[in-house]
C-alpha cells in the first residue's frame, strides 16, 4: 500500500522502491536504536536501584542523541596488524543482515517491506548471514578476544538456529503459510485468536494446542535471545572474559554500527515473536477505527500495536539481562543440544499429529 | 527421565523467580543522591578545609607548631607603641601583626590537631570539601586580610622603629663626642 502511495506520487517505480526501502530505516530502526539503548540503560540502572542517566533531557532522555554525537566525532582507529578491507566490511555486513530482516517483517496491514511468500524463512536465512559479518570482524581485527567472540557467536548462532527454525516449522504446519503478512492476518480478531492460544480456528485441536504453544513460545524466546547474543548467552561479547568480544578493536561510526545492529536485532527477534505466536499487528482487543468508521487509522493502530508488542519482548529481554548471569560455554550448548533441540522435536511431532488428524 | 525434566522445570522456574525479584526492584525508590544538584548531610564533626578567622588570630605559631606535616607557615611582626591592634572575640590583647598565615591544602592532611591548641579558637574546620585546582599552587591558601602594601609598611614601621631605638640606646655615647667636636673651634 505505501508502495503504490509513493509510485502514484512519484511515478517510477525505482524511487517509490527506494522510498520504500529507506522507511524503516529512518522512521523505524534509528528511532528505536535510540529509544532502545535509553530504555536499557533506565531499565538496568532501575532494576539495580540507581538511577540511570538523568543530566541530558528530561531523565535523560537525549542521552543517546549525545552519545551518537559523541561517536560521530570520533576518529576511526584501524588497528595496523588488522586486514582493512575485511575490517572495513564487516560492521556494514552486520548492519545490512539485520537490515534486511526488516523487509519481510509486516509493521502493519498497509506496510511491509517486501510481501515475499517465504517471509519467515527469509528472515532466518537473512539474520544468519550476520555470523559472517561477525566472523569477519572477530578475524580482521587480528586480536585474539575478538576471533574467540567471533567464534563463540558463530557457533552459538548455529547451533540456536536449530530450536528456532523447528519452532517456525510447527507454525508453519498448524497455518501451512510462510508470509508473515497472511500470518498476522489470520490471527485477526480478538486475542485469543492469536496462535500462543491455539490459533485463528475453533475446536478442540485449539485447546490442545495451548501448552504445546506455551513451550514453544518458551523455546524459540530463549534460542532467538540466543541468536541476537544477549545475557544470558552473551558470551560471544563478555565483558569480563573478552573485553567486548568482536566489535573491541572498532571505535566511532562503525562502532555504532554494530551497537545499531545489535538493537535492531532485538527488535526483530521480538517482532518475530510477535507475528508468530501474538497475533502480529492485530490488536488484541478490536480497532477505534473500525468503531468510528475511520478506516484510515486502522493501519496506524496497527503499527501501534506491533511497536507496543516488540518493544514489550525487547523490555522482557532487558529484564532477562539483569536478573540472570552468563551461561558457561558447556551450559549454552548443553540447553541447546540437550534441551530445546529434544523439546521441540517433541512438540513438532505431537503437533504434525494433531493437525494431521 | 525424571531428572531431566525436573533439571528443566527447576531451570525455566528459578528464572521466573529471579525476575520477580528484578521486577521489585524496578519499583523500588533509588538510593542515588544526584550529587553536585543535592549533597549529603555531613556529619557534625566532619573535617575538611580550614578556615582562619584573622580578626582572632594573636599569632601564637601554635598550629603551626602542632602541624605534623608542616602546611602552616606564620610570619609576625612586633606592633610598634602607640599602635592598637584591638582585641580577640575572648578578651585578649593583640600584640603581633600576622603578615604571612599560608595553609598549603595540598599538604593538609586535615588532621584537625592544629585546631585545639589555639587558645583564641580562631582555626578551625568547615564544612567546603569541594576546592579542586589545576594548580598546585593556588591551594596555598593566604589567610591573612592585610593588603600587602600594609603587610610591607608594617615591617617597615617596625624595622625603623628598631633603628630609631637603637639609634636612641647609641645616642648617649656619640652625643657627647659630637658636641665636642662641634664645640672645638
Amino acid at each position: 500500500m505505501i508502495y503504490d502511495f509513493f509510485f502514484r506520487i512519484t511515478d517510477s517505480n525505482i524511487i517509490a522502491s527506494i522510498i520504500q526501502s529507506l522507511l524503516p530505516l529512518f522512521i523505524f530502526i534509528l528511532p528505536f536504536a535510540l529509544f532502545a539503548v535509553w530504555l536499557e540503560r533506565k531499565v538496568s540502572a532501575h532494576m539495580q536501584d540507581r538511577l540511570g542517566p538523568m543530566r541530558v533531557g528530561y531523565h535523560g532522555a537525549l542521552q543517546t542523541i549525545a552519545d551518537i554525537l559523541k561517536l560521530v566525532q570520533k576518529e576511526d582507529i584501524i588497528p595496523n596488524e588488522a586486514d582493512k578491507p575485511l575490517f572495513n566490511i564487516a560492521p556494514v555486513l552486520v548492519f545490512i543482515g539485520s537490515y534486511a530482516v526488516f523487509a519481510a517483517i509486516p509493521f502493519s496491514g498497509a506496510f511491509i517491506g517486501s510481501n515475499i511468500d517465504l517471509g519467515i524463512i527469509f528472515i532466518i536465512a537473512a539474520s544468519g548471514f550476520v555470523v559472517a559479518g561477525i566472523l569477519m570482524a572477530g578475524w580482521a581485527s587480528n586480536n585474539k578476544y575478538s576471533l574467540l567472540g567471533a567464534m563463540r557467536s558463530a557457533a552459538q548462532i548455529i547451533s540456536y538456529e536449530i530450536p528456532t527454525v523447528l519452532v517456525v516449522l510447527t507454525i508453519i504446519m498448524i497455518t501451512g503459510t510462510t508470509n508473515l503478512q497472511t500470518l498476522s492476518e489470520m490471527q485477526t480478531g480478538h486475542f485469543w485468536n492469536w496462535m500462543i492460544l491455539g490459533g485463528p480456528k475453533f475446536g478442540i485441536a485449539k485447546f490442545i494446542f495451548i501448552p504445546f504453544m506455551i513451550i514453544n513460545f518458551i523455546i524459540i524466546y530463549i534460542s532467538t535471545l540466543a541468536e541476537v547474543n544477549r545475557t544470558p548467552f552473551d558470551i560471544p561479547e563478555a565483558e569480563s572474559e573478552l573485553v567486548s568480544g568482536y566489535h573491541t578493536e572498532y571505535s566511532g561510526m562503525k562502532f555504532a554500527m554494530f551497537f545499531l545492529a545489535e538493537y535492531a536485532n532485538m527488535f526483530a527477534v521480538s517482532a518475530i515473536v510477535t507475528a508468530l505466536f501474538f497475533g502480529g499487528y492485530q490488536s488484541p482487543v478490536g480497532y477505534l477505527g473500525n468503531l468510528f468508521g475511520m478506516h484510515w487509522l486502522v493501519p496506524i493502530e496497527q503499527f501501534f500495536w506491533f511497536t507496543a508488542k516488540g518493544i514489550f519482548f525487547v523490555f522482557v529481554q532487558m529484564w532477562l539481562r539483569w536478573t540472570l548471569p552468563r551461561l558457561r560455554v558447556d551450559q549454552l550448548m548443553a540447553v541447546c543440544w540437550k534441551y530445546l533441540i529434544p523439546i521441540a522435536f517433541v512438540n513438532l511431532i505431537i503437533i504434525g499429529l494433531i493437525t494431521v488428524l | 527421565m525424571k531428572e531431566y525434566f525436573n533439571n528443566a522445570w527447576s531451570a525455566l522456574y528459578t528464572i521466573f523467580v529471579g525476575m520477580k525479584i528484578t521486577f521489585k526492584h524496578l519499583f523500588v525508590p533509588s538510593v542515588t543522591i544526584q550529587y553536585p544538584d543535592v549533597k549529603l548531610q555531613l556529619p557534625e564533626r566532619e573535617r575538611n578545609r580550614l578556615y582562619v578567622n584573622m580578626d582572632d588570630c594573636i599569632g601564637c605559631d601554635q598550629c603551626a607548631r602542632a602541624c605534623p606535616v608542616d602546611c602552616i607557615t606564620i610570619e609576625t611582626v612586633k606592633s610598634i607603641p602607640g599602635e592598637d591592634l584591638g582585641k580577640t572575640s575572648n578578651g585578649k590583647k593583640k600584640a603581633l601583626w600576622v603578615t604571612k598565615f599560608d595553609i598549603d591544602f595540598a599538604k593538609c592532611c586535615y588532621c584537625q590537631l592544629c585546631v585545639f591548641p589555639c587558645p583564641t579558637e580562631c582555626i578551625y574546620m568547615t564544612d567546603v570539601y569541594e576546592f579542586s585546582e589545576f594548580e598546585r599552587n593556588n591551594l596555598i591558601y593566604d589567610f591573612v586580610t592585610l593588603t600587602s602594601q600594609e603587610r610591607e609598611d608594617k615591617k617597615n614601621n617596625y624595622a625603623k622603629f628598631e633603628a630609631e631605638k637603637a639609634a636612641a640606646k647609641s645616642a648617649p655615647a656619640t652625643k657627647p663626642i659630637e658636641n665636642q667636636e662641634t664645640t672645638k673651634p
